[in-house]
């Protein structure tokens, strides 16, 4: 046997055994990242059970879980979750046609930019919060106001994120749709679209996430309906394990839909030559 | 015919890149175009190129002025440039888009098999090598079969092994299509194994500063005497483009400075 097939050889044997350790470890990881919140469930769950806290105010794991069912078994949870699900999605599409409008025209156009973009930048940096009495005012205390202030939300992430991803294409790239003689509409279709795509996704996630965190803060205003009115009406009521039951939804729906996006987004994002590739 | 007449071009700085250029370009004819930095040979590319418009004279291909990017002119720049959504066959047919489908498939996959890269054809941009990318970018500048294929230090970034092996496949593939070539180079050797006409301009403003004709038989022998001989003239005119030569004591003429690259 020659000297480099017996190199091969060793290898391949070496290879064979790793590779089922390899494979479990794959699997163990994100199992690591359950363990510690299990464990702090389980200690919490044993020490109320063995009478060391009535667990009142930090209700058990189970009498949350409970909780949660009862909820979901009156149909009340899925109600509340449908409404505040309803007000995201409308000021959602409403954040982002109005950051996508403006932060395309802004990027593309230096003139706009520099008559549009320091009034937007100064409106940015009022928080948002601080809006609500006003849109109390103007559009009542019904679903405009708060389908307002979740778009507004949005809207400056979005608008961030297009403007910067169109200021910076890369001019040279443009040249080649030019020197193909593209119009402006092939060139926006082919080139424009597709260079802003990566930092557009991620101004569209970071605007999903403002637009979950203005959805609570609007449904602490008044409303009655929706997760942000079952986290007041269980602290009104003092019902611990309700709000707990109710960050846990807004928990699963804020991942999922966020999941959802970058889910959908992958297929035009195959050819990003990413740092970390899994 | 490609002709320049009285090509110049100022930017709005007040710099003159280009003053006066004219010159011709049969069909099928591979022109080198070689000198110092700031000689104005990547302007003149571009003004031919249509990206970029002369401020005085015109730019006429068979009697149309370019004025714009033209159909039967192709342009290759100093990197590849190649648009990384598209895999490697959709950069190739990004000129085709007008085409029936079967037709553009036929003729991209003609294309890679010239520049023989088929195996690489579903392959994202990120994964090639340099000198890959690069012949991508040829093959996407050949496939709508301009008359004029215009190459701006194609070449440059690449190592000297790569460098040679894709000016074969250049040469290649003129003598396929015969488009008439106009590359801008700064590599000596380059223009010696490609060229049938070297043009030597000089800068501050960008002029032509001497035609050196090169008919050595193809295929080009880099170690040949007479290969040799047609290098030591070209980096004379160089040298000499430059105010830089020295009269040696018997009245000749003879380079600063040898060296197969030239900068």
């Amino acid at each position: 046997m020659s000297l480099v097939s017996m190199t091969a050889t060793v290898e391949q044997a070496a290879g064979e055994r790793a590779a089922p350790k390899a494979g479990r470890a794959r699997l163990l990881r994100p199992v690591l990242g359950f363990l510690l919140p299990v464990c702090l469930a389980l200690f919490w769950e044993l020490a109320v059970r063995m009478g060391l806290s009535n667990g009142r105010l930090v209700p058990p794991p189970s009498v949350i879980f409970n909780t949660f069912v009862d909820l979901a078994r009156t149909g009340e949870l899925q109600t509340h979750a449908l409404a505040t699900l309803t007000r995201v999605a409308a000021g959602f599409v409403c954040g982002v046609t109005a950051g996508t409008i403006f932060g395309a025209i802004t990027g593309y156009s230096a003139l706009t930019h520099r008559v549009v973009d320091p009034t937007l930048q100064a409106l940015r940096s009022i928080p948002s919060i601080a809006w609500v009495p006003l849109f109390i005012l103007w559009f009542g205390i019904f679903e405009a106001s708060k389908i307002i202030l979740i778009a507004v939300g949005v809207f400056f992430p979005v608008y961030l994120g297009v403007m910067g991803a169109v200021i910076s294409v890369d001019r040279k790239i443009v040249e080649v749709g030019r020197a193909f003689r593209l119009s402006g509409a092939a060139m926006v279709r082919r080139i424009l679209l597709p260079a802003v795509m990566p930092a557009y996704v991620i101004s569209l996630r970071a605007g999903l996430g403002l637009g979950w965190m203005f959805v609570v803060a609007a449904e602490f205003l008044g409303a009655s309906t929706g997760l942000g009115f079952l986290l007041i009406d269980g602290q009104q009521l003092g019902k611990p394990a309700q709000i707990v039951a109710a960050i846990v939804a807004f928990a699963i729906l804020g991942k999922t839909s966020d999941w959802l996006i970058a889910r959908v987004s992958t297929p035009f994002l195959r050819w990003e030559d990413r740092f970390a590739r899994n | 015919m490609l002709v320049l007449d009285r090509v110049g071009k100022t930017y709005p700085n007040g710099v003159r890149a280009l003053d006066g250029i004219s010159l011709e370009v049969a069909p099928g004819e591979i022109l080198v175009v070689i000198g110092g930095s700031g000689c104005g040979k990547s302007t003149m590319l571009r003004a031919i190129s249509g990206l970029d418009t002369p401020t005085q004279g015109r730019v006429v291909l068979d009697g149309t002025v370019i004025t714009e990017p033209h159909e039967e002119i192709g342009i290759i720049f100093q990197e590849p440039r190649l648009l990384p959504w598209l895999r490697v066959a959709d950069n190739v047919g990004f000129g085709l888009e007008d085409c029936p489908k079967a037709e553009r498939r036929a003729r991209v996959a003609t294309t890679l098999q010239r520049v023989g890269l088929t195996d690489k054809a579903r392959v994202w941009p990120r994964e090639l090598s340099g000198g890959q990318a690069q012949r991508v970018a040829i093959a996407r500048a050949l496939v709508p079969r301009p008359q004029v294929l215009l190459l701006d230090e194609p070449f440059s970034a690449l190592d000297a092994f790569t460098r040679a092996d894709l000016q074969d496949h250049l040469l290649a593939l003129w003598a396929d299509l015969k488009p008439t070539l106009v590359m801008v180079t700064h590599d000596v050797e380059e223009a010696i194994v490609l060229a049938d006409r070297i043009m030597v301009m000089r800068p501050h403003p960008g002029r032509v500063y001497e035609e050196i004709a090169c008919d050595l038989p193809r295929p080009r022998d880099r170690q040949s005497a007479a290969f040799d001989f047609a290098k030591r003239r070209v980096l004379a005119a160089l040298d000499r483009s430059l105010d830089r030569a020295i009269i040696t004591e018997d009245g000749e003429t003879r380079a600063a400075h040898g060296g197969g690259m030239w900068w």
